[in-house]
């Protein structure tokens, strides 16, 4: 598993794309934003929280359509389905080497981004941290979507399909550990929710996308 | 290396549903090559893919199984973006193998260790391919066309490397159209034709 | 004999052939009594008015659309477990009959709400459920479509059937703690079953059997269907044999 994250993090940054792009869509996302709503900052400050939520969601979603169809597509896949590898830790290595070249750096931005969106302070810092506790939720999940449309020629829309209802709760507990904490209004029930909701995708949809994956490659 | 025969058994294959195999049966034993042949369509890379273990087969018994056995196809999983190394010192870790040097010399890339993939030649890339082959330590290697882009030299190397793998005792399942100078059983598919019904229709559609 | 018999694609066949149109005409009158007597011989309520009486369409299509997925949910259990292909084939064809139903319940909702509420919409936990539940739905249906091979279809779909009821389930949860999160309590509640007396609720319960019966038959009508293109499909395969 550890070789399957230090290939795709080395192949992510060889290729230069690969971080760069998730950022660059959330910063133009951001900027967007106050042009769609306009530029007073009492109601950015309202709505700051969601809109960073859901651009990170969406960034999340941008990477994801490729995350096993290159490894499919040069045999990758077919020579690690029959290596003495799992294919279940083959597929958690995927989606930890997925969040670590996006969820991890859409979190460490977002609360820079919060200062564009009038965020108050205390804000910033619910909102990096809900984050942090969330992508990896989104990453798994977004794994287990993948490895569903792997065998698609273009599986990328019907990916996000699939995948976006199943982002609901973890998107429902996030932004309201984010807004609670801009409001500066007690957050643990949604923080510890958020973390289940991650906690429990790491437990089990690993399983699932393996199971995908084997029913995919027969 | 001290590897059982392969052996395959009543073995019966489908591509996409359709039945192309049926009734494979032979045998090769440690230290020889199975030669398949048979014109295109005939399911030469659908049975190698059966005892590789990427799809069921629909009949008969394979052995051993997959975890002995090497699958070596066009789409050799190298990825571009990494060195020619870097690419063998995944495979090795991920086999929990060694001897990276030894494969790059076996296919004389030595000197190119250091290129990223993508900037090999098509001849290069498939030495590549190959000599990750020598890093899963599996005794059975299946070779799918494998001397397609390579030139003589290549050839050559190639031909060297699978006969000191039966010499070690290895087996290697080898579907190619072109002579290898490497002496084997020969296992025309021509023969082995599936000619019953598909196995949709056994599950009583008929309705 | 075991019910499994039925997993026989021909036994199916002949057990539902006849069956099929009855279980139809009974849908049909249960739906024509249910609906008439709900629509023109119960009294209007004394909140609501006469918009009160689309409950007799909304309430049992929102049983439908869940029972529906509940449904596809068993027969993809059953599938991946028991490898019965009229299992798989059946919670292929009550997908559309249920998105329809989920349909049904939304603009329903929606025709209600608008009287009620003073808007066609509100992010009310219930109404944002169904929304979600339609998301499935949708979802389910286009990775049918999508995948050509199709017993490679029917596992795939079974697995998404799976962990889409898991997060389905934790979706309602979240709705719910969502909108308290927002209202503080909700001001919109659409607790019609507590308050139904009597007068109303005998023709419910004759509209939701009309329902459940519609449900069922239009399910066998299409795996029924299903089970013919399956059998198309392997006359195809035999073809391309020959």
């Amino acid at each position: 598993m550890g070789r399957v994250i230090a290939r795709d993090l080395r192949l992510a940054f060889r290729a230069g794309g690969g971080f760069g792009l998730g950022l660059a869509f959330y910063l133009i996302l951001t900027v967007l934003v106050p042009f769609g709503v306009g530029p007073a900052g009492a109601e950015l400050a309202r709505i700051a929280p969601g809109i960073l939520w859901v651009g990170a969601l969406l960034a999340c979603l941008l990477s994801l359509d490729r995350l096993f169809a290159l490894d499919r597509e040069d045999g990758a896949l077919d020579l690690l389905a029959t290596a003495p590898v799992p294919l279940e830790g083959v597929a958690l290595g995927k989606a930890v080497a997925h969040w670590l070249t996006t969820g991890l750096p859409l979190s460490l931005a977002a609360p820079g981004l919060g200062v564009l969106l009038n965020l108050p302070w205390p804000g910033h810092l619910w909102l990096g941290l809900s984050l942090l506790l969330g992508t990896p939720a989104l990453s798994l999940i977004g794994a287990f979507g993948a490895a569903l449309t792997v065998g698609l020629k273009r599986g990328g829309l019907l990916l996000s399909l699939l995948v976006l209802p199943l982002y609901v709760p973890t998107l429902i507990f996030g932004a309201d550990v984010a807004r609670r904490g801009a409001e500066g209004m007690a957050l643990g029930a949604p923080l510890a929710l958020l973390a289940a909701v991650s906690a429990g995708c790491l437990a089990l949809l690993p399983f699932a996308a393996a199971g995908a994956l084997r029913i995919n490659l027969r | 290396m001290n590897a059982p025969p392969l052996v395959l058994d009543g073995v019966a294959v489908a591509r996409g549903g359709v039945p192309v195999l049926e009734g494979v049966t032979v045998r090769a034993d440690p230290g020889t090559a199975l030669i398949l042949r048979g014109p295109n369509g005939a399911g030469k890379t659908t049975l190698l893919r059966t005892i590789a273990g990427l799809q069921a087969p629909i009949a008969g018994e394979i052995a051993p199984g997959p975890d002995q056995v090497a699958y070596g196809a066009h789409a050799d999983g190298m990825k571009g973006g990494l060195t020619v190394a870097e690419n063998l010192a995944f495979w090795a870790g991920i086999h929990g193998t060694g001897g990276i040097g030894e494969a790059l010399d076996a296919f004389g890339l030595a000197r190119l260790s250091e290129r990223a993939a993508q900037h090999l030649s098509a001849g290069q890339a498939r030495r590549l391919g190959l000599a990750r082959l020598l890093l899963t330590g599996r005794p059975v290697w299946l070779l799918d066309e494998p001397t397609v882009s390579l030139d003589a030299e290549g050839v050559g190397l190639f031909g060297q490397v699978v006969r000191a793998h039966l010499g070690r005792g290895g087996i290697a399942a080898i579907a190619t159209h072109v002579d290898l100078g490497i002496a084997g059983v020969p296992l025309d598919l021509a023969g082995f034709r599936a000619r019953s019904v598909p196995a949709e229709g056994a599950l009583a559609w008929d309705v | 004999m075991s019910i499994w018999s039925y997993a026989n694609p021909a036994k199916f066949m002949a057990t539902t052939r006849r069956l099929t149109p009855a279980l139809g005409a009974l849908a049909a009158l249960c739906l024509v009594v249910g609906l008439v007597w709900g629509f023109f011989f119960t009294p209007d309520d004394y909140r609501q008015g006469a918009t009160v009486k689309i409950i007799y369409l909304h309430v049992p299509s929102a049983l439908m659309a869940i029972n529906g997925w509940l449904m596809m949910l068993v027969a993809s259990l059953v599938w991946l477990v028991r490898r019965h292909h009229v299992s798989a084939l059946a919670a292929r064809a009550a997908a559309p009959v249920g998105i329809t139903m989920t349909l049904i319940a939304l603009v329903t909702g929606a025709v209600w709400g608008q009287p009620m509420w003073g808007t066609w919409w509100a992010w009310d936990p219930r109404l944002t459920s169904f929304l979600i539940l339609f998301l499935f739905y949708l979802g389910y249906i286009a990775l049918w479509e999508a995948i050509e091979d199709p017993d490679t279809a029917a596992d795939l779909t079974s697995v998404l059937c799976l962990v889409g009821s898991v997060f389905a389930l934790l979706s309602r949860y979240a709705v719910n703690f969502w909108n308290q999160g927002l209202h503080q309590g909700a001001s919109l509640s659409l607790d019609a079953e507590e308050n139904v007396a009597d007068v109303f609720y005998f023709p419910l319960l004759v509209s939701m059997a009309g329902f459940v019966l519609l449900f069922v038959a239009l399910v066998l009508m299409r795996t029924r269907t299903e089970i013919r293109a399956r059998r198309l499909h392997a006359l195809r395969l035999r073809e391309r044999m020959a």
